[in-house]
């Protein structure tokens, strides 16, 4: 297998004059031969990408970008950067992407669309309450009285209007900033958010605001799990897998997110 | 053109009626073409059967319709609380405009700063600023609804339109009329009533037809602030599923309701174009 792969590789080091490292599965897959175009969010939020500047490699999306593109054999100077939207990634045809990043939760609808990486990360969902409801018990008789909100492209409404169903009809937002907007207008008492976003809210953007809980990660109730989106077919697929794989393997993967999530153990499970 | 007459008819008439039946296979044939075109073309694109699986699927569009339609009647209560508001404020603010007593100045000089200032700003700002901006101030619930101040938002901007369009159904009463009806000894007061505006608005309605329709469309800008209309629903829809089709059913749902709309307001704009010849 070695063998092959290293005359394969012998055989697109003869032939392009590419700046990669030799021995790289990613040699004529990506769009510009010799880089690695990621995509994200516009903005990009914290702790996913730190100051909105991915280029940093600080914050943990930016930083699982830069290991999986070094483990693909990219330079830190080989990564391309650019911005898309949600609707940008799943429109049909040609993708100004390789792979896009901005916690894009894998599901089986969506997979059906794009292709997904392995996952990179399992989220939590976590419940953010605004400053009039932080005595709110982690229960699921309590969550329902609450008024909701939520960012109305995330799995986080399916997993309002299935799992807690609420009394009454959340409101649903285009981005995280109009939800802290509604929580700081106390139009809510509670977000739902995968939980290193929702920890980041509480301590930084919405002040007196509180993560009282997180869901349990169970497997039936499809957990998020965030994963590289790619076009459909991407050829890539595969070797942005086992990169992540190598990634997990070696540990490179925990150490990221020891370094850029912090601690989630301490939020209560909701009964 | 049935055969007993055409022996009676005159050169001129066979002529027209030749003239008729050509532009007619004219029209039809090229008809056919550009639909012919169309269909036959475009599925032969290569991205066809990318764009017709997240565009046009049969699927996704038979489970989101009936929740789409659920979502729309939320559309249909916020119009149908905002066009009355907008109708009387923007006839007030016309109103102010055309104060003539040099005491009323102030009331011109607002009608025309809101004017100014209501159409000039993109309406999903004024959402914004209004839907989250006010309840931020400390409302108590159920106050600080998003649909309180997000249809506030609405009624502001759309009656700076209206109050516009209201005013030159004003301007176009000639100024005789005024004259004249001052002069029976009716009051300014009973001359703007009975004289000036049965004529100003009948003048208008077409134009506020339109201003009907954009506001139906334009209702859905409150689903940035919370509301789950049907914009926001095929919205979500779309996220989940990956796939575009949630947002034509949408759109067919707007059509169904906007088309039959505007031919009406076609028909009255004609109907009047008749009256005034």
């Amino acid at each position: 297998m070695a063998k092959t792969i290293s005359l394969a590789a012998l055989a697109v080091a003869l032939t392009t004059t590419t700046a990669m490292a030799a021995g790289h599965c990613a040699a004529g897959k990506t769009l510009e031969d010799g880089k690695f175009t990621i995509a994200t969010g516009n903005p990009a939020y914290y702790p996913w990408v730190l100051d909105d500047a991915p280029e940093s490699g600080q914050g943990f999306e930016a930083a699982v970008a830069y290991a999986v593109a070094a483990e693909m054999g990219f330079a830190e100077e080989d990564v391309v950067w650019v911005r898309s939207s949600f609707d940008e990634a799943i429109q049909p045809g040609a993708k100004n992407f390789d792979v896009n990043m901005q916690q894009y939760s894998i599901t089986p609808e969506r997979d059906q669309v794009v292709d997904f990486s392995a996952p990179y990360y399992t989220a939590p969902m976590a419940v953010l309450v605004g400053p009039g409801a932080t005595e709110t018990e982690p229960t699921m008789a309590a969550l329902k009285s609450l008024k909701w909100g939520a960012v109305g492209t995330t799995t986080a409404v399916p997993k309002l209007t299935e799992t807690i169903q609420p009394d009454s009809d959340p409101l649903l937002y285009g981005d995280n900033a109009d939800v802290n907007a509604a929580l700081g207008a106390n139009q809510i008492d509670a977000a739902l958010f995968d939980l290193p976003t929702a920890l980041f809210l509480s301590a930084v953007m919405i002040e007196g605001s509180k993560v009282i809980g997180q869901f349990p990660p169970d497997e039936n109730d499809n957990p998020d799990h965030f994963g590289m989106l790619m076009e459909d077919g991407n050829p890539l697929k595969e070797c942005v897998d086992d990169a992540l794989a190598a990634l997990t393997e070696s540990g490179k993967l925990a150490e990221i997110e020891a370094q850029w999530l912090q601690d989630t153990t301490g939020v209560p499970l909701i009964k | 053109m049935a055969d007993p007459k055409a022996a009676g008819m005159t050169r001129r008439e066979r002529y027209e009626a030749d003239q008729r039946r050509r532009s007619l296979t004219v029209a039809a044939t090229s008809t056919v073409l550009v639909i012919a075109a169309i269909v036959i073309l475009v599925p032969l694109a290569p991205g066809w059967e990318k764009v017709q699986r997240s565009f046009f699927n049969g699927a996704v569009l038979a489970d989101t319709f009936p929740k789409l339609l659920d979502a729309f009647l939320i559309n249909v209560m916020i119009f149908a609380w905002c066009a009355p508001a907008i109708a009387v404020l923007g006839l007030l603010i016309a109103l102010a405009r055309d104060a003539k007593s040099p005491a009323l100045f102030p009331l011109r000089i607002f009608g025309a700063a809101f004017t100014d200032i209501f159409r000039g700003v993109p309406v999903i700002l004024t959402v914004y600023l209004i839907g989250f901006g006010i309840p931020g101030l400390g409302l108590p619930r159920p106050w600080n609804s998003p649909y309180i101040w997000g249809s506030l938002a609405l009624i502001l901007t759309y009656a700076a339109y209206v109050a516009e369009i209201f005013r030159s159904g004003i301007d176009s009463v000639h100024h005789s009329q005024r004259s004249a009806a001052l002069s029976l000894g009716l009051s300014e007061r009973q001359m703007m009533r009975d004289v000036v505006l049965p004529q100003a608005v009948r003048n208008v309605v077409p134009s506020q037809m339109n201003m009907l329709i954009a506001l139906q469309k334009d209702v859905s800008l409150l689903s940035f602030i919370g509301p789950v209309e049907i914009f926001r629903q095929a919205g979500v829809f779309k996220s989940l599923l990956a796939n575009f089709t949630p947002y034509v059913g949408a759109a067919i749902i707007f059509l169904i309701v906007t088309i039959p709309a505007t031919r009406y307001a076609d028909y009255l704009m004609a109907r009047q174009m008749r009256e005034r010849r």
